[in-house]
């Protein structure tokens, strides 16, 4: 239930007998042969798994140091790995008889996939997503609307992801009954971080059979951007118990001394917010910050538990990279390989590029290009200028 | 704590720290308890009403240490049972000791933290008795009758019960959802228990105290004359007041 002293479940009471259904459910679906054949099927032949890992040529010769290997989450239907995780929750609500989905999103990635979810498997679907983000990211939100979700613009406190958070949670403790909350990345009260991390986890077990086949052993060190940090426990996970050097990268905005930043385990502290214990960015009477990134679907002011057990216990890293760097990564990526990374692991490839150079030439780093940048063109296009 | 008890809650600092003051002093001519709101940048079980009197408290600069000194001052004036409720981070922050602590120095007599269920209580038990202060738990119409029998234990003061799945907010009927509670809470827990979430009318309170309720809380009927009247909401809510107050003799 718990990640050292970090995770828990701390939500209103109405909240403790829904959590408790959910548990039971997801230990069920964990052995469930018919549930786990459904899952493989729909990612494989829906989702468009494995998703490639593929040795980036021209950028490590660019860089000139460690391989650099990307692992493609881009590619996968949606743009982006949050599928995996709608899929299986969109599963798991089916298995308990709801009828209904909520999500909360921020840059829109996982309000689409939710709604994609939704749309296969015949469920209505809600979206909450902040007032400021749904400005941010019109064209997610048509996407959502043509997926068939209603996506609510919600106009309280910042606007943005954490307060479409409270929201869906709002809607969830008058609507439990018939409604699954699907979260989005591995916070909230428990058990939502492990299943979400259970569900991501197929990056980090695909990455670790495709290294081995394609280099012989194992990397050197994964690089992942940590927003919740879904995509990142999603790759480290099944190499936590081996050799391998973790890297978490957090947004460091328009710099950590200047208080723009959304870094919560590298600048934060601890707190509770949204059900757990964890690190966040908050003021001396514990009130929320507001955030900063470039990268929408980074700007949260906290990070699931596991990441702050990880970081406390030490064996992942967590760094930042500025809007700036994150930027200069996503054009060189672009340029170097023809691909357009999202603003989010544009962050992890600005970090991967820097220790790879310091690295030796048969040395090797993995990145999670946990989404592509299509959807990030707008706030591209008006940073170059 | 309560018997045949109006509860009224209001949050402090909205829409500023003097005005709250003149308010306690204004529901204090008819109300039994005055439950205050701390105010939090993330009130997640609070329907709009109360949202925005957090949204103003904060904006106006309120700090965690304005609200224990607002309690301090309303001690020069009453003995009413003052209770604050909010949300657990910002007791957290502060350290729970040296939250509950200050509390009590300030002439608190209860808390209520909305999102600490008891799993996760046992520090702030243990700290709360060793300081007197009085506990009060939530429990919702799907809280089961063991579940209840915790609660009670846990609760020193009064246990508080949710009338209905959802948010706070005035309504214009008490779901029946919470006479069933009643009911069952009647026959389970030892201690007093009040009701609360959407209570705004005189029958409201008179239906649930006769159903068995030892105290109603009204909040956000109040909460809304504030977000109408601003500072000036002084005379407003004493005539609520007033008027609520009537349902116990109804």
């Amino acid at each position: 239930m718990k990640f050292g002293e970090f995770g828990g479940r701390f939500v209103p009471e109405v909240l403790i007998p829904p959590l408790e259904e959910l548990e039971r459910a997801y230990e069920e679906i964990k052995k469930d042969e018919e549930f786990q054949r459904k899952l493989a099927y729909y990612l494989k032949h829906y989702a468009g798994r494995p998703t490639p890992l593929y040795f980036a040529e021209n950028l490590t010769k660019k860089v000139s140091g460690a391989m650099i290997y990307l692992k493609r989450e881009d590619l996968l239907h949606s743009g982006a790995h949050k599928i995996n995780n709608t899929i299986g929750q969109a599963l798991l609500a089916r298995y308990m008889g709801k009828s209904r989905l909520i999500a909360e999103t921020g840059a829109g990635q996982h309000g689409v996939a939710t709604a994609i979810a939704g749309a296969l498997f015949g469920m209505k679907t809600e979206v909450y997503m902040g007032s400021e983000d749904v400005e941010r990211q019109r064209m997610n939100v048509f996407r959502m609307e043509l997926l068939n979700a209603k996506v609510h613009a919600v106009e309280s406190g910042s606007r943005t992801l954490k307060d479409a958070i409270n929201e869906a949670l709002r809607d969830w403790v008058a609507s439990f009954e018939v409604t699954h909350y699907l979260i989005g990345s591995v916070v909230g009260p428990h058990p939502y971080p492990t299943i979400v991390r259970d569900f991501q986890s197929v990056i980090g077990r695909e990455t670790k059979r495709q290294i081995i086949e394609m280099e012989g052993c194992l990397p050197d060190c994964i690089v992942a951007c940590v927003g919740g940090g879904s995509n990142a426990i999603g790759i480290f996970h099944p190499f936590i118990k081996d050799k391998v050097k973790l890297i978490g990268v957090e947004a460091g905005g328009e710099g950590i001394e200047k208080g723009r930043h959304s870094a919560s385990i590298v600048a934060g502290e601890k707190g509770i917010l949204h059900g757990m214990l964890s690190y966040f960015l908050q003021d001396e009477d514990g009130q929320m910050l507001t955030t900063h990134s470039i990268a929408a679907g980074l700007d949260y002011p906290g990070v699931g538990p596991e990441h702050a057990y990880l970081k406390a216990i030490q064996r992942a890293e967590y760094v930042t990279v500025n809007d700036e760097h994150a930027l200069k990564a996503f054009v060189e990526l672009s340029k170097t390989e023809g691909i357009l990374p999202a603003l989010e692991s544009a962050h992890a490839l600005a970090y991967a590029m820097e220790i790879a150079r310091e690295m030796e030439k048969d040395e090797v780093v993995v990145v999670n290009l946990s989404g592509r940048g299509d959807k990030d063109l707008e706030i591209v296009r008006r940073e170059l200028k | 704590m309560i018997d045949r008890a109006l509860i009224t809650f209001i949050t402090a600092g909205d829409p500023n720290i003097k005005a709250s003051l003149e308010f306690m002093l204004a529901l204090d001519k008819y109300a039994d308890v005055i439950e205050l709101g701390i105010p939090f940048s993330d009130p997640m079980a609070d329907g709009k009403v109360i949202q925005k009197a957090n949204h103003r408290a904060l904006k106006a600069g309120t700090r965690i240490k304005d609200v224990f000194n607002l309690v301090k001052e309303f001690r020069e004036h009453s003995n009413t049972p003052v209770v604050l409720m909010g949300y657990y981070n910002p007791v957290y922050k502060q350290g729970v000791e040296r939250f509950v602590s200050k509390a009590k120095a300030s002439g608190v007599d209860g808390m209520i933290v909305v999102d600490l269920p008891l799993e996760e209580a046992e520090e702030y038990l243990a700290i709360c008795e060793r300081y007197g202060m009085g506990t009060i738990f939530l429990a919702a119409p799907n809280t089961g009758e063991e579940r209840l029998r915790m609660i009670d234990e846990a609760s020193s003061a009064f246990v508080y019960l949710i009338s209905l799945y959802g948010i706070t907010g005035a309504r214009d009927r008490v779901s029946s959802l919470a006479f069933e509670l009643i009911k069952k809470a009647k026959s389970t827990v030892r201690k007093p228990v009040a009701v609360g979430f959407g209570v705004s009318k005189p029958e409201h309170v008179r239906d649930l105290i006769e159903a068995g309720a030892d105290g109603v809380v009204v909040g956000s009927a109040l909460v809304e004359i504030i977000e109408k009247y601003g500072e000036d909401s002084a005379y407003e809510l004493e005539k609520k007041v007033k008027n609520l107050r009537s349902g116990l003799v109804l």
